[in-house]
């Protein structure tokens, strides 16, 4: 693979990255929760995903929305039932927690749909590219799901900027006594932004699922590249998400085409490392850390 | 505010601060016969029991260090499984490559983790909270590529402790016996000495309430340091011990994620931030282990399932329960207020006590 060929991969991947990475920051930014199970409810959508297409032969495309929606669902309905019980307990409780959750769903997926890899067929538009010159090629799907990402990145944006629901939850973030005083029902607010969370991040889960094949003891990976976009862009801020993403793709992508692609995660990692060490409020992070 | 008071009415009463009960001596009596018959077990015992013990010291071990870390200085690790990875790849390194006698080399290993403590603690401590969680993840999951991206150390696919493997079955598993119970030992005793010390007083003050404490002149940094240094070290310490035990190491073994699993499930179960709950969880997790693990997904389904609730319904866990029901603690690491003389029954306060200062 060619340098430059790599390098819009390397963007590419970045956007779906940054998708996994705002649901994270999201749901830490409201309540305080480092939801360790993340990874795992990023996976989970692609076997919804494939539950749909056995029941209903189309596209999984079109299963998008219907697994949005069920997403939706099982993140308000896990907030309340479960994570609701450890928002307020500090961090062990959260970290505890969401691990056991990891743990649960991940084993839960193996022991029903085995630990093969599967994949989810979009037919011919998986072969599909633009041909730019003889040596770049863009495939058309991780095009689209770059293109995907940014929107629902923006329009995530749009809904914590503009909306009633967006400045409850933004009010729950900065003060939740103040919020609850104001009539705010948090544990709903809580509730709401896991379901927003996990909804945003099935675009990328079942995408993802379209793109590769996916087993499911992918889920520490996917934590991992998601906190690391977080870091690497700086909290609280989705754009820099967004930049976060694409440097943590474009590290691996090139990382990989330099020492081959045993390293591509390594790299990754360093390139998250020096960030860390060297500006640890990420690139577009303000100098105060939360 | 009442105490104060009355200590001020009574006037000469003394009172005093006590950790230790009587009954306490006798827990170290029976504590000191126990450990004897354990150092003197691969005498008496089978080697298959022998063998047995050492999967229980090591995780006892572990999970002693992990709560060291979390119940005390706060620190939430998910990535102790990297200082198990180098510890198993030191004693390879100084065991197979420079000659060194395995059961020597532990100390090298356990060198090696503390040795990569330091620059670990100084990425992760820039966290917060739950992302230094994380952040412990990653650094370990760093650690496992770049040993797995290593041709000497056999890659991916691993590579044998010849030193160990040379070793006979009679001088092995007795070394790595005692060694598993060395460390375990160790690591409880460390966590107590640690916790009646200054240094102790800090981590519990931290524990309580990190700002207070800090704005009382603790150094939270490098309290935490400490903590996270003595764990590195431990856990590598124990990674090679469990190298020398399997005769042959792998990254994706060693460094997994699983043995986080497993601490957690022991640390959470038994009581989080005493010493003897991780004692009593390795005790439930071993039995559960060796009666349901052949159901595979089904046992670690369960053992989630285990940690979510307890953590959310009963977060002291067994011990805390038993501590509640019976008020006995085995390790004394509580101070206890003792009022010498009680010649004025009721406690008075005195309304207008001049310089009581609560």
């Amino acid at each position: 693979m060619d340098w430059l060929n790599a390098g819009v991969q390397g963007i590419l991947l970045g956007g779906l990255y940054a998708l996994f990475a705002v649901g994270l920051s999201l749901v830490f930014g409201t309540m305080r929760l480092t939801n360790l199970a993340h990874g795992d409810l990023t996976i989970l959508p692609a076997y919804i995903a494939l539950i749909i297409v056995g029941f209903i032969p189309f596209n999984p495309f079109y299963a998008i929305p219907i697994v949005m929606v069920i997403m939706f669902i099982i993140g308000y309905a896990l907030q309340r039932g479960v994570l609701n019980f450890v928002v307020q307990s500090g961090d062990v409780a959260g970290v505890i927690v969401t691990f056991g959750l990891s743990i649960v769903i991940a084993n839960s997926l193996q022991q029903g749909f085995t630990a093969n890899s599967q994949g989810l067929d979009a037919g011919t538009v998986e072969n599909l590219s633009i041909t730019l010159n003889d040596r770049l090629a863009i495939g058309w799907l991780p095009l689209i799901i770059f293109i995907m990402a940014v929107v629902a990145i923006g329009l995530l944006g749009l809904f914590m900027g503009r909306t009633k629901m967006g400045r409850a939850f933004r009010a729950v973030s900065d003060d939740q006594e103040a919020a609850r005083l104001m009539g705010i029902n948090t544990k709903h607010i809580w509730a709401v932004a896991m379901g927003v969370a996990l909804l945003v991040v099935s675009i990328g889960g079942v995408m993802m699922g379209i793109r590769t094949t996916f087993h499911p003891l992918l889920g520490s990976d996917r934590l991992i590249f998601a906190f690391e976009a977080v870091i690497i862009g700086g909290m609280g801020s989705s754009w820099g998400t967004l930049l976060g993403g694409i440097v943590l793709g474009l590290a691996q992508t090139l990382g990989a085409r330099a020492f081959g692609s045993a390293w591509q995660i390594l790299v990754g990692h360093v390139v998250f490392i020096l960030i860390l060490a060297l500006r640890p409020q990420g690139l577009m992070g303000k100098a105060v850390t939360a | 505010m009442s105490t104060t008071a009355t200590a001020t009415a009574a006037g000469g009463r003394r009172h005093s601060v006590s950790v230790a009960s009587r009954t306490h001596f006798i827990v170290l009596g029976v504590g000191a016969v126990l450990l004897v018959l354990l150092i003197a077990l691969p005498f008496f015992g089978s080697t298959s029991l022998t063998r047995r013990l050492v999967d229980f010291f090591t995780l006892l071990a572990l999970a002693e260090l992990w709560n060291l870390m979390l119940g005390y200085a706060g620190l939430i690790s998910v990535g102790q499984q990297g200082f198990i990875g180098i510890g198993s790849y030191t004693l390879w390194l100084f065991s197979d490559k420079f000659g060194i006698n395995p059961f020597i080399a532990v100390i090298f290993a356990a060198i090696g983790g503390a040795i990569i403590a330091l620059p670990a603690a100084a990425l992760v401590f820039r966290l917060r909270g739950g992302y230094l969680a994380i952040g412990t993840w990653v650094i370990a999951d760093t650690l496992r590529l770049i040993v797995a991206n290593i041709k000497q150390t056999g890659g991916g696919s691993g590579i044998t402790i010849q030193a160990a493997s040379e070793m006979s079955t009679g001088t092995r598993v007795p070394g790595v016996y005692w060694w598993a119970l060395g460390v375990a030992t160790m690591a409880i005793a460390t966590t107590y000495l640690l916790l009646r010390s200054r240094t102790g007083l800090a981590l519990k003050a931290m524990r309580d309430n990190d700002l207070a404490a800090e704005s009382s002149g603790v150094n939270l940094w490098r309290t935490k340091l400490y903590t996270y240094i003595i764990a590195g070290a431990g856990c590598a310490a124990v990674g090679a011990i469990v190298a020398i035990h399997l005769l042959r190491v792998q990254p994706a073994a060693a460094f997994s994620v699983t043995w986080t699993a497993y601490l957690i499930f022991i640390t959470v179960i038994g009581g989080i931030g005493t010493i003897e709950g991780p004692i009593i969880g390795t005790i439930i997790f071993y039995v559960l282990r060796e009666t349901t693990s052949k159901y595979g997904t089904w046992y670690f389904i369960a053992l989630g399932v285990l940690a979510i609730i307890v953590t959310i319904w009963s977060p002291a866990g067994v011990y805390g329960w038993i501590v509640k029901k019976t008020g006995f603690m085995v390790f004394p690491l509580q101070r206890k207020l003792q009022i010498a003389e009680s010649k004025v029954a009721p406690p008075q306060i005195t309304p207008s006590g001049g310089g009581v200062a609560s």
